[in-house]
């Protein structure tokens, strides 16, 4: 069978970050894909070096917009764990506040791409409307959207206003009735469990060979959550389940970042209630020469960070890892053997950070033909639209 | 098996391996091995204690290049990290000596006079290696003996050969390179 | 050739490319689809393929990788097109100015006409981006 390769990337209409996969496919049918990254690589390691602690913290904002503040939040625990600083308890409970706030956000947005995906536009507009409603909060509490710039080695920047906590509660109340109606359209739905169970499945054993983490490792059975396994800030003050299934296909994958919504309002609402007084900054002035280790459980997993100071106020070296990097070599089990018109969702399932597609081209090894960027997502859609019609519905 | 257990047997199957044990805090505990035994103590700590790679950073402290490996142990709640150091040659002359200056001489390759450490290759032992040892390889300049795929990974196909970003003396290369503002 | 771009401007069809960005802005730019602030009310759609677009909405940092493709991307495009930088990294780099994988601002590639500050622009910033940029090629036509 003539051998045909799909080179899926580096800019799509819906896909915000540029990669490039290259899918080799016998027929319609998936046999090897080969990732290419670095289309967003900017060198934050080196400009680390060259800025203060303080400013660091914010060029690792700008690392993602989505878990944006996931890497600040390993960073300074990172640079606290240098010299062993304890941070007080007001902050850490502010701190929890910001990071289940932005899982809550950076979830919808899987959700509703997902749902664009498998051809369902209105699960697509309705989650990022939802998500409106959390940047809303955020803004309240942080004064931004997105970068919120909250975070600083020793606590938190900003403080929480007691006049604003009744508002962001009211608001948080407000959208469970719609993430209720999310969960059931989504979950319940018989066509969508049809194109999404059983498809992309990683099994246990390669979830422990790739170190994947995150859901796209609790899916597969491994009960891991930085949260759970080594606590910090406020979480282990909170009573909260991790969310681990078993089969490690896209429909997984689905349910645990729809769970988890659940969990992080929970602990929204629990800190939110909870907020200890106190200060908000252990009022760093020196870091002593050492290296320290800081990690988080980002919305797609464990953001890893690792500091080493000589004493001055400049890291010698800050190595960052986002969680996807782990997760994205896990392609080569789960694409492999599936068919074309799954290939979006099984690429979307990871969530990846480091976002994909451009212009999906199919070109046959024989001749050239072209096709559109879309194509891919379209032939997603069509067989959404081949199982309808079969199941009746 | 608790921590110390966890400890004490890796300090005894590995006692002529160790250069330093440092034991920071419950969860942070740093352990300097021989460049040569890197393999033996990752696969066990990767098969025999369950442990999760995690990720490696390499670094360039003055006279040596560095990598740590990372590994988490989460039934214990502890991050061991691996620390092997490649020593680098000692340079007989500096550019002061020889005349030159950083506005006189072209640009150098970044790799202190080409000098590419070795060291073998963990990712024919999980796969989780092989795209964190690409990425070392591209930036620092080392080389992973029986790593399957070296090729590039972040940095662009027109980036000279020999370039390093990450190491110490890394100048700008690209004479087209604009880094002000224009204001 | 204004009076063409005036006349395609009374819906103009966006496409997005990013350059090497936090992906930041780019969501900013999908949120203007979505029902809070709906762009599609006034005839603006997040056009297909880069053929089809009017206004090219460029994010990013201008990456070494993606430098060649974003000229190339660029050519392809139908004249007239109007290119849109949105946010800081598109302007001038912003904090990424000194990178060793960022050497040139994105205008020193592809010819820019509206420049939207930001980290990220919010929704409502970039409507009246698109908006001046509107009324500025309405002026030139008369």
């Amino acid at each position: 069978m003539p051998r045909t390769i799909v080179p899926i990337g580096p800019y799509h209409p819906l896909q915000e970050e540029p990669e490039f996969f290259s899918l080799t496919v016998e027929g319609e049918k998936v046999v090897a894909i080969d990732v290419h990254v670095g289309y967003n690589h900017r060198g934050i390691e080196k400009l680390s070096e060259a800025k203060t602690f303080d400013q660091s913290t914010f060029v690792v904002e700008r690392i993602c917009g989505i878990c944006s503040t996931s890497h600040p939040f390993a960073f300074c625990q990172a640079v606290e764990d240098v010299g062993g600083v304890e941070v007080p308890e007001r902050a850490k409970y502010i701190r929890t506040i910001i990071g289940e706030g932005e899982r809550i956000h950076s979830h919808l947005l899987w959700l509703g791409l997902a749902g664009h995906f498998l051809g369902y536009n209105t699960v697509f507009m309705w989650a990022w409307k939802l998500r409106e409603e959390i940047l809303d909060v955020m803004e309240i509490l942080s004064g931004n959207r997105n970068n919120y710039g909250m975070f600083r080695p020793g606590g938190v920047r900003r403080d929480i206003k007691p006049e604003d906590i009744p508002v962001v509660l009211k608001k948080i109340d407000s959208i469970v009735p719609t993430l209720d109606m999310l969960r059931k359209a989504v979950m319940d739905d018989p066509v969508l469990q049809a194109r999404t169970k059983g498809i992309g499945i990683l099994s246990k054993e390669e979830a422990l060979q790739y170190s994947a983490v995150g859901p796209t490792a609790r899916a597969s059975g491994v009960a891991r959550d930085v949260r759970k396994d080594s606590p910090y800030a406020a979480y282990d003050q909170v009573a909260w389940d991790m969310i681990v299934t078993q089969n490690g296909d896209v429909f997984d994958k689905l349910v645990i970042r729809v769970l988890e919504m659940y969990e992080s309002v929970k602990i929204l609402k629990h800190c939110l209630t909870r907020l200890p007084p106190g200060e908000i900054d252990a009022k760093l002035k020196i870091i002593p020469p050492g290296e320290g280790i800081g990690t988080h459980e980002a919305p797609r997993g464990e953001t890893f960070h690792y500091v080493r100071s000589d004493g001055t106020n400049r890291p010698v070296r800050h190595k960052v890892r986002a969680p996807t990097f782990m997760n994205l070599p896990t392609y080569k089990s789960t694409i492999v053997g599936e068919t074309l018109s799954d290939a979006t969702i099984i690429l979307a399932a990871i969530d990846p950070c480091y976002c994909c597609t451009e212009r999906l081209a199919v070109r046959n090894t024989q001749g050239t033909k072209l096709f559109n960027g879309e194509d891919l997502v379209r032939l997603s859609q069509e067989k959404t639209e081949r199982l309808r019609k079969d199941m009746g519905a | 098996m608790t921590r110390e257990d966890v400890l004490k047997d890796f300090k005894g199957k590995f006692a002529g391996d160790i250069l330093e044990f440092t034991d920071k805090s419950p969860q942070r505990v740093y352990v300097e091995i021989k460049p040569g035994s890197i393999k033996k103590a990752a696969l066990f700590l990767f098969k025999d204690l369950g442990a999760r790679f995690n990720i490696a950073t390499g670094l360039d402290a003055r006279r040596h290049l560095e990598i740590l490996y990372h590994f988490t142990l989460e039934d214990i709640n502890l991050l061991l990290s691996l620390r092997v150091k490649l020593p680098k040659p000692f340079k007989t002359s500096s550019p002061a000596a020889t005349g030159g200056g950083p506005m006189d001489s072209p640009p150098t390759t970044g790799g202190n006079d080409g000098f590419v450490p070795e060291i073998d290759s963990l990712a024919p032992l999980f796969e989780a290696a092989n795209w964190v040892e690409r990425e070392i390889h591209e930036l620092l300049g080392i080389n992973f003996r029986g790593h399957p795929d070296m090729r590039k990974l972040l940095l662009s196909d027109d980036w000279p050969e020999g370039v390093y970003p990450l190491r110490r003396d890394y100048k700008e290369w690209d004479p087209k390179a604009i880094r002000d503002r224009g204001v | 050739m204004s009076v063409k771009l005036t006349a395609l401007l009374k819906s103009p069809w966006v496409f997005h490319l990013s350059t090497g960005s936090c992906n930041n802005c780019d969501i900013e730019i999908l949120d203007c689809l979505t029902p809070r602030f709906d762009i599609e009310r006034f005839g603006m759609l997040l056009a297909g393929s880069i053929r089809h677009a009017d206004v090219l909405l460029v994010t990013g940092s201008a990456n070494r990788k993606s430098m060649e493709r974003v000229k190339r991307l660029y050519e392809q495009v139908p004249k007239p097109c109007l290119v849109v930088a949105i946010g800081e990294c598109a302007l001038s780099r912003g904090m990424f100015i000194n990178s060793y994988n960022c050497p040139v601002p994105v205008d020193k590639i592809i010819p820019v006409d509206v420049y939207i500050p930001g980290c990220p622009p919010r929704p409502e910033a970039i409507i009246a981006g698109i908006v001046k940029l509107i009324g500025k090629v309405k002026a030139q036509a008369q």
